[in-house]
């Protein structure tokens, strides 16, 4: 979808030139999110700029759904795709309706089209269209600034989305809550972004691939869990932290790890009939069920017990479930506090699906490690 | 909805003004004064017609050249130069508007035209300054968002730069037609005529009533030019970028 071929920038300076962007090479598949990511100054807004020609690259190629960018006019081209940066830019002349109808209009949509547009956007990045349509910026807060900023950049339903660090002034708990938001929506139109960043959890959290520059240079072009596993040098290895395998956690979700293994055994059996579940299947707990299968309890293998004492009498409260679609780093976190080295796992309806341990874990962590061809 | 407030500045006039004018009232009533000016009523009309007219041609004049001349210092194109011509234009202000007067006359002769002349230089240096420093005081990143939007230079001058600039621009023609209005007394010694007939007549032939019949219109005519032109920036500047609204 967006193919970067040997693009290269050279600024001249008082000191000579300076390579900027030096024959950059990324291909980013249609409905993909790429993260440039990596310290201020090594090229990343540069090589984003170049993309919408804000900068003119000085060698190197830029196809856009094949097309080189240098057979449009700039204009043209920039209409056509979404802009969003870091001070968000919204006009402080216009409201908020004008300034999400910005691109439209100078597309030449009429105003009822471009009305309803604005209204929808907004409802889409969850903000009432009747308080907001006619409010100025200065009337709004920053994280609202910067939804409305996306709002705007969506406005003419662009296939590609240029963002430019844009949730990096934004406080860190409203940071939070529009990347989420902004990955949901993301899922629904499959934009094609290129985003920059300097922070490495926002790009393993939103990326579908990473591209670490520094100094002018792509060091690594790579999905978020391989530059994790194996970065390609010790730049890339200090860069995105000696907690990286920890930050693994969060593209992993918890279905891959999850293990059957535990013997499953209901409240209403008698605790004799239990241990002959558990004897039969050799395992050191077993998961009490309740009737629509949910998980309701857990028992310990082994230990006495009389005649006639019920699996209700004998089990403990589970510490906590997880989903299958929550990540890792969740499920981790849980277990850290409860001190526990196991958790049921639940589908979205609550039934119980299994179990993961932390020793399942680093298994499906390492394997990555002991693959063909891995260092 | 909100009630409609005069700007701050053009109601402390409006209050100063009748609270002077109260002041003068009762004194001129006790002296008979009232009488005498109103034996000018005349002259009163015929030279504040004139005196407007000086006033409004020059302002005219001043904000058509002005606030275009402002906005082209600041095109990036002019960078280089634009804050040399500045400077000059900032020396032009220091020189006092009678030496401006004399030097009209020097070159144009007497009557209206070096007056016109006159008082349309004292009052383009603030229009230029403020045009062109709301210009500059754009943020950067409001133009990178409009080209990167895909506007074009005159989309962006148009619905991006001048509506920020406005509210500045606004003020700098507002100190103009202050200072204009104020100005334009003088234009009697060129023979440009206006209020001043009646003020230095006055003064020279020590005649409180003609001084005073010439003195209490061009005050008045100071405060409503100020008022409306403040008006006018309320209402003229979006709502956005207006910190009166």
């Amino acid at each position: 979808m967006i193919k970067l071929d040997n693009l290269t920038k050279a600024f001249a300076t008082a000191s000579g030139s300076i390579l900027a962007a030096d024959h950059i090479n990324i291909a980013v598949d249609e409905g993909e999110i790429c993260m440039l990511l990596g310290p201020s100054g090594c090229g990343k807004t540069t090589t984003l700029k170049m993309i919408n020609r804000l900068i003119q690259p000085s060698s190197g190629k830029i196809y856009i759904n094949g097309k080189d960018t240098d057979a449009y006019d700039p204009v043209e081209l920039r209409r056509s795709i979404g802009y969003v940066i870091q001070q968000v830019g919204l006009f402080p002349n216009m409201t908020v309706e004008e300034n999400i109808c910005v691109v439209p209009r100078l597309l030449g949509w009429d105003k009822s089209k471009a009305h309803k547009r604005a209204a929808e956007l907004l409802a889409m990045v969850n903000l009432d269209p009747a308080l907001f349509l006619s409010r100025y910026p200065k009337e709004l807060s920053g994280g609202q600034q910067q939804r409305i900023g996306v709002a705007r950049a969506l406005a003419a339903d662009p296939p590609v989305l240029l963002m430019d660090e844009p949730f990096g002034a934004i406080d860190p708990i409203n940071r939070e809550v529009i990347q989420d938001e902004f990955r949901k929506l993301q899922r629904r139109l499959r934009k094609t972004v290129m985003f920059v960043s300097h922070d490495v959890d926002e790009a393993v959290k939103m990326a579908d691939k990473i591209a670490i520059f520094r100094a002018g240079k792509l060091e690594q072009f790579d999905t978020p869990d391989n530059i994790l596993a194996h970065p390609a040098n010790d730049f890339i290895a200090d860069f995105v932290g000696t907690d990286r395998t920890l930050k693994r956690l969060q593209l992993v979700k918890v279905v891959a790890a999850v293990e059957v293994t535990a013997p499953q055994i209901s409240i209403d059996h008698s605790l004799e009939h239990a241990t002959a579940i558990m004897n039969e299947h050799g395992g050191e707990f077993a998961i009490v069920i309740d009737d629509a299968g949910r998980p309701h309890a857990w028992l310990a293998a082994g230990g006495s017990h009389r005649d006639g004492t019920t699996v209700a009498a004998r089990s403990a409260d589970l510490p906590g479930t997880v989903t299958v679609d929550d990540d890792l780093r969740t499920a981790v976190s849980l277990m850290f506090r409860h001190a526990v080295s196991w958790l049921a796992v639940v589908d979205e309806a609550g039934r119980f699906r299994g179990c993961i341990t932390q020793n399942g874990i680093t298994r499906l962590l390492g394997e990555t490690y002991r693959a063909p061809g891995a260092p | 909805m909100k009630a409609v407030v005069a700007p701050q500045r053009g109601r402390g006039f409006i209050v100063a003004a009748i609270a002077v004018a109260f002041a003068l009232g009762a004194l001129a009533q006790r002296g008979g004064l009232v009488d005498d000016i109103a034996s000018y009523s005349g002259d009163i009309i015929f030279l504040t017609q004139q005196h407007i007219s000086l006033v409004a041609i020059s302002g005219a004049l001043a904000i058509v050249v002005g606030v275009p001349l402002g906005i082209l210092l600041s095109r990036p194109a002019m960078r280089s130069v634009a804050e040399s011509i500045m400077q000059i234009l900032n020396v032009g202000t220091t020189v006092p508007t009678l030496a401006v007067l004399a030097l009209a006359m020097t070159f144009l002769g007497i009557g209206t035209v070096p007056a016109i002349f006159a008082l349309w230089l004292a009052s383009l240096l603030p229009i230029v300054r403020n045009a062109y420093a709301g210009m500059r005081a754009v943020p950067r990143h409001l133009i990178e968002a409009a080209t990167g939007m895909g506007m074009r230079p005159l989309e962006i001058l148009l619905r991006v730069e001048l509506p920020n600039a406005l509210f500045v621009t606004f003020a700098g023609i507002r100190t103009a037609l202050a200072i204009n209005v104020g100005t334009a007394p003088l234009a009697f010694l060129i023979g440009g005529g206006g209020l001043g007939e009646l003020i230095f007549t006055g003064i020279s032939l020590n005649e409180p009533g003609m001084m005073l019949a010439g003195a209490i219109p061009t005050a008045l005519l100071a405060v409503i030019v100020d008022y409306t032109v403040g008006v006018l920036s309320y209402w003229a500047v979006p709502r956005g970028v207006n910190p009166l609204r």
